[in-house]
């Protein structure tokens, strides 16, 4: 059972929800905020303790005006840790979540049992430009990032409402300022990916547009021991075009790590 | 009221057909499109159309700044400003204006600026904008930081041009240890400053403050929003404790003049309608990249009036929305007193070329415009005048 939770980290509220049984994993979203992970967070939670944030700027989240790039955030997230008294846990993240989830793990590795990324942006592969997502308009987006008929749908109908625009907008404004120039990477976290020795995962589906998947195997050429898997008929969001795959890897990944 | 030739300096050669194929004549429409045989020729003969204005007795000559687009071939305006220093010679120049959260040193702009004032003993205007949407795509510039790049750079501008060098400056995105500006500034204590806005709130509070009295000159509003907006930069002087004088608004708009409303309609038509729907023609996330405006204004823009920005204007339309002053000098006249009165402005930045419209059309707006119309509405400067 997921429950909705509140917590005040230096002044900015964090909105979280948090629930399962397992081990504590949590879980950074993307650009998109919480929207993608709505229908496979109850398939997370049988065997997880999973926490899913929004980052501040974000949904439900304070706006967080002070944090002014990802290493603010990535400090940020320490904090969160602290104040949730969690002194050891999986750590997931998703595009922009898992770029954060990089930056996080290169300041504390010792504290993350294991990392998983997904899709995730942080690096620049050079001569293989990304997609340039802020000039998409919303309909574009989940034709350009998404491959199953289905998702698109479910996608498009949390787009719809008042309320869905301006948390849509939210969103992409918070991602822009984080994520704007250099465009979703630091160019200087690719120096210090070797810190990254606990067990790693690298899920990508074959078909992404924003993170093409040469992109996936960056990531893999850069952190050691890392394990990579990667998806047909497969866009920007695993866990909505490969459900089954995406949670039956990253079970296995995380029961393994902390065996 | 005080006239002023602005010219935006468009590719006006541009295949109108490019539409087939882009969805805009900025950002993503190939430089393949530009000729610089035919640029060359534009390039002098824009010139040539801003020094005929001076000789017609207009009070000023406007350049503005743009980036990556056949709509405005400005990347530059200080080369066009610093050609025209020396030829234009009774009228005021202006650059309307910089865009500063876009420069990495905005300093930059306090020495040009200061440069040209020098040059033409104080005929200079000094406007600041926070550049279009499309531009933050064009530079890289995180438009999230906008505003406070815009506040920062224009402080910085102001003290370079008005305290005693050398200054250390500590700022969030500009920092310098040695801020000591040669030249200084001709005009005491620094050059009249426009701000050239569509005109949000703010902008216009922070213009009208008393420690600034900026002229707010609004651009590409319909008649009825920019009355609108007029009343907000009075109500706020009056809040401030002042009354606003006509002298510190202005409006920026296309006018085609000639002999009969007929001919002026029907020479002006393509050119008009090539302008706002080919030359300005932009997607939404193009113009308004995240960040660039409020989260609020953002979501009642895409709620209310999705489809606007890509609008298909035609003349009648523009005309009638009053973005465009067409017809015979007694016409335009009319409409222009219609829009001093209403709107309460003292100066008016007339776009006499736009679009594709061509020389011979430029020559003969330019001159029965200063001949015909502002004769009309000389030496009239008033206090708070609107009804």
């Amino acid at each position: 059972m997921v429950t909705e939770h509140r917590i005040d980290i230096r002044g900015c509220q964090v909105a979280y929800q948090r629930g399962g049984k397992g081990e504590p994993l949590l879980l950074l979203h993307g650009m998109d905020g919480r929207a993608s992970w709505e229908s496979v967070l109850s398939r997370l939670t049988e065997h997880h303790d999973v926490i899913l944030p929004d980052h501040p700027g974000f949904g439900a989240s304070g706006s967080g005006e002070w944090i002014d790039g990802m290493a603010d955030l990535a400090l940020f997230y320490l904090d969160v840790l602290d104040a949730l008294q969690i002194e050891s846990c999986h750590l997931s993240g998703h595009c922009l979540g898992g770029w954060l989830a990089a930056e996080i793990a290169v300041m504390q590795p010792q504290r993350f049992k294991s990392l998983s990324l997904c899709a995730a942006a942080g690096i620049r592969v050079d001569g293989c430009p990304m997609g340039d997502a802020f000039l998409w308009n919303p309909d574009d987006t989940i034709g350009q990032l998404i491959v199953d008929p289905q998702a698109r749908e479910t996608m498009r109908a949390k787009q719809s409402s008042e309320r869905d625009i301006e948390l849509m907008l939210k969103a992409r404004q918070m991602s822009a300022r984080l994520a704007w120039h250099p465009r979703f990477h630091n160019p200087h976290l690719r120096k210090w990916l070797h810190r990254l020795t606990m067990p790693t995962m690298i899920q990508w589906g074959e078909n992404d547009r924003l993170f093409p998947v040469a992109y996936a195997h960056g990531y893999h050429a850069m952190i050691p021991n890392a394990q990579l898997h990667l998806y047909r008929d497969c866009g920007h969001f695993p866990m909505l075009d490969a459900t089954d795959r995406y949670l039956e890897h990253l079970d296995a990944f995380t029961a393994k790590a902390s065996a | 009221m005080k006239f002023y030739s602005f010219h935006l300096m468009p590719y006006g050669a541009l295949d109108l057909d490019y539409v087939e194929k882009h969805i805009s004549a900025s950002l993503v429409l190939p430089n393949s499109y530009y000729d610089p045989q035919i640029g060359h020729q534009l390039y002098n003969r824009y010139l040539d159309e801003l020094e005929l204005a001076d000789e017609l007795g207009f009070d000023g000559v406007c350049v503005n700044e743009h980036h990556q687009s056949a709509y405005g071939l400005m990347p530059t305006p200080a080369v066009m400003a610093g050609a025209l220093s020396r030829s234009v010679k009774r009228g005021k120049i202006c650059i309307l204006g910089r865009a500063l959260p876009l420069l990495s040193n905005p300093l930059s702009v306090a020495e040009e600026y200061a440069m040209l004032d020098n040059i033409t003993g104080g005929r200079f205007i000094a406007g600041f904008v926070r550049g279009i949407g499309v531009e933050y795509h064009a530079t890289g510039v995180n438009p999230t930081y906008s505003l406070e790049r815009f506040h920062e750079a224009h402080d910085l501008i102001i003290r370079a041009w008005t305290e005693e060098g050398p200054f250390p400056f500590e700022g969030k995105h500009y920092s310098y240890n040695y801020v000591n500006l040669w030249p200084r500034p001709f005009q005491q204590p620094h050059p009249d400053v426009w701000i050239p806005s569509g005109g949000s709130l703010e902008t216009i509070r922070w213009a009208s403050d008393p420690k600034r009295k900026y002229v707010y000159l609004n651009v590409y509003s319909n008649v009825d929003v920019a009355c609108g907006l007029m009343d907000t930069y009075r109500n706020c002087a009056e809040a401030y404790g002042y009354t606003a004088s006509s002298d510190q608004l202005g409006m920026a708009l296309p006018i085609y003049v000639a002999e009969t409303d007929a001919i002026a309609r029907r020479e002006a038509k393509p050119h008009i309608e090539a302008f706002f729907n080919k030359f300005l023609r932009m997607t939404n996330e193009m113009l308004l990249p995240p960040g660039y405006t409020s989260v609020s204004s953002l979501k009642t823009l895409l709620i209310t009036s999705r489809e606007t920005l890509m609008a298909n204007h035609s003349l009648e339309a523009v005309d009638k929305l009053g973005m465009f002053l067409v017809g015979s000098p007694e016409t335009v006249r009319q409409r222009l007193a219609e829009f001093e009165q209403r709107l309460g402005i003292g100066h008016l930045c007339a776009i006499m070329q736009f679009g594709s419209l061509p020389h011979a059309q430029t020559k003969r707006n330019l001159e029965l415009f200063a001949e015909e119309v502002m004769p009309h509405f000389r030496a009239k400067v008033t206090a708070g005048s609107c009804p």
